[in-house]
């Protein structure tokens, strides 16, 4: 089956990277097809920042998102330009500190940047919360290749913490 | 042996450069290029080769064409506005005989246009764009995958046909990241050496001179200016010239059937689709999502030299349908070998047909 998943906040959060995750997760570990892309405009570090992937069980030929079927919205920013029109049968994870809107669709408020700067002590990882509450909340990927996805993007040293941000993430993402 | 990746366009490009031996890289960043110039910056010298950030464009080609002239296979990559500023040596390249690849991740256009969009805009300039006569060849990949391995084979056409050889990708395939098979070795044949004896610009049937580059202890003299076998400015005698320019046009053209490169879906079809690079991708959706006999796809990977013959593999074809990246560049090329109406489908501002285009255009011609 066919998923769109996309992602939007912020530049400087992680946007592009968890989608860059999520789809070597799906491509390299869980035995599927995936194609990344991103909007890439001149965005500045700050300003509203767009990745997407599209997940499928068959080779997928028109590579491009049409209608996501999962969002990720880390910034209202990103939730007016990129989460507002999102489709009623969508499902809307949106990180509930950042974001003050609400989508007609199913949604999932996940505490992502509080967690991350709270429990975890690193803002940085709220994107990989947020990646972890979308694997259980979605089943889009299996936790395995996620797990092993995040290990392969992360910086040495970090391991350790981008994984106990991934494992909180999947129980935010299962209470959601 | 292989490894599996997930990786961007742009970054296989790259991989498939190293992996075909390309050990000089001669460059000047520019979007939607650059990441293979970070890439080639990155990975060349540990790889015991050259990366050199040159001060233009224009300085770029002629850096890589000095290079292959020291028997290295050597690349640049660029776009648009880059392109434009090369084509001058471009045909030095061509006239030369200097077998180097040339890659442009294409942009929308004219001018600065819009940096960082997908467009399929200089189709045209890769084929026509330095003065005078000559042929080249110019590969379309649609895929990851194809930015590895259509890289490798840019370098082997190049070093066979002696010709400058372009990658023609665009924003969508080089920025996109999907997964990749990238072997442990490729199969790489370089140029034929000139043999003893030759002349170094004296070709046999194939029309493509041996090659002795700088260093292999031939004297050489490699000049633009109309030349005679020896190398020698010749520049008056109009049978010099036209003997010449007519083979540098002959080797690439009259070895059209061996270039070719191109897919074939239901041939007994009466609408034709005909495309090359990404739009491919969205005919392919088309296909799947309405299976019917009566829809062709002729699908280039290398679209210049033109394989006018593949669109005679579809002799029921009542119309050839040509969705582009421009206002309509290649569809010229196949309305002048056809009989049929040949429909363009022209799409510019930087996105990709969507199927639903395409169906549309699809119900109004059947």
């Amino acid at each position: 089956m066919r998923h769109e998943i996309r992602f939007s906040g912020y530049g400087g959060q992680g946007i592009i990277l968890s989608a860059v995750i999520l789809g070597r997760a799906a491509a390299l570990y869980d035995n599927k097809y995936a194609v990344q892309t991103q909007v890439y405009g001149p965005e500045a570090r700050g300003g509203a920042s767009m990745g997407q992937v599209v997940i499928d069980d068959e080779p997928i030929l028109y590579p491009e998102v049409a209608r996501p079927d999962i969002y990720v919205i880390m910034s209202q920013q990103g939730f007016e330009k990129y989460g507002a029109r999102a489709g009623e049968d969508a499902v809307m994870l949106i990180d509930a500190d950042l974001v003050r809107s609400r989508p007609g669709c199913r949604c999932y408020e996940i505490p992502a940047t509080s967690e991350a700067k709270g429990a975890l002590g690193r803002e940085i990882v709220a994107n990989i919360v947020m990646i972890g509450a979308l694997v259980t909340a979605t089943g889009v990927v299996s936790r395995e290749a996620i797990e092993r996805a995040v290990l392969d993007s992360v910086p040495k040293g970090t391991e350790e913490l981008n994984l106990k941000a991934l494992k909180r993430g999947f129980e935010l993402g299962e209470r959601a | 042996m292989s490894r599996t990746e997930f990786m961007q366009g742009n970054a296989a490009c790259a991989e498939g450069a190293l992996a075909a031996g390309c050990r000089f890289f001669g460059g000047y960043p520019i979007t939607p290029s650059t990441e293979i110039a970070e890439t080639m910056a990155r990975r060349l010298p540990k790889a015991g080769g050259v990366f050199i950030s040159m001060e233009d464009e224009i300085a770029s080609i002629a850096a890589v064409i000095g290079a292959a002239w020291t028997g290295a296979r050597a690349m640049t990559a660029t776009s648009g506005p880059g392109f434009s500023l090369m084509m001058e040596n471009i045909g030095y390249a061509a006239m030369t005989e200097t077998p180097c690849v040339i890659v442009n991740i294409q942009r929308g256009g004219p001018s600065t246009g819009q940096p960082t969009r997908a467009a399929q805009g200089d189709m045209l300039q890769c084929r026509f764009g330095s003065h005078g006569d000559y042929s080249t060849i110019a590969i379309t990949p649609n895929s990851v995958q194809e930015m590895f391995d259509l890289t490798v084979k840019a370098f082997d056409l190049a070093d066979r046909f002696r010709v400058p050889t372009f990658l023609m990708s665009d924003e969508i395939v080089g920025h996109m990241r999907e997964r990749v098979t990238i072997p442990d070795a490729v199969d790489i044949q370089r140029p034929r050496p000139l043999a003893e004896g030759s002349l170094p610009f004296a070709a046999g049937e194939d029309k493509i001179p041996g090659f002795a580059p700088f260093g292999s202890g031939r004297a050489v003299h490699v000049t633009g200016l109309t030349h005679d076998e020896r190398g020698y400015p010749d520049t008056t005698d109009p049978e010099a010239h036209d003997k010449l320019v007519r083979r540098l046009v002959a080797k690439v053209e009259s070895a059209r059937r061996d270039i070719a490169d191109y897919e074939i879906v239901n041939p007994g079809a009466e609408t034709v689709f005909v495309t090359y690079g990404p739009p491919s991708r969205t005919v392919e959706q088309v296909m799947r999502d309405h299976p019917d006999d009566s829809i062709g796809h002729l699908r280039l990977r290398i679209v210049w030299p033109f394989p006018e013959f593949a669109l005679k593999e579809f002799p029921n074809a009542k119309v050839f349908l040509m969705p582009e990246l421009n206002m309509g560049q290649v569809v010229r090329e196949v309305q002048r070998h056809v009989d049929q109406p040949v429909v363009s489908i022209p799409k510019i501002g930087g996105e990709l047909h969507t199927p639903a285009e395409l169906v549309r255009v699809l119900e109004a011609h059947r």
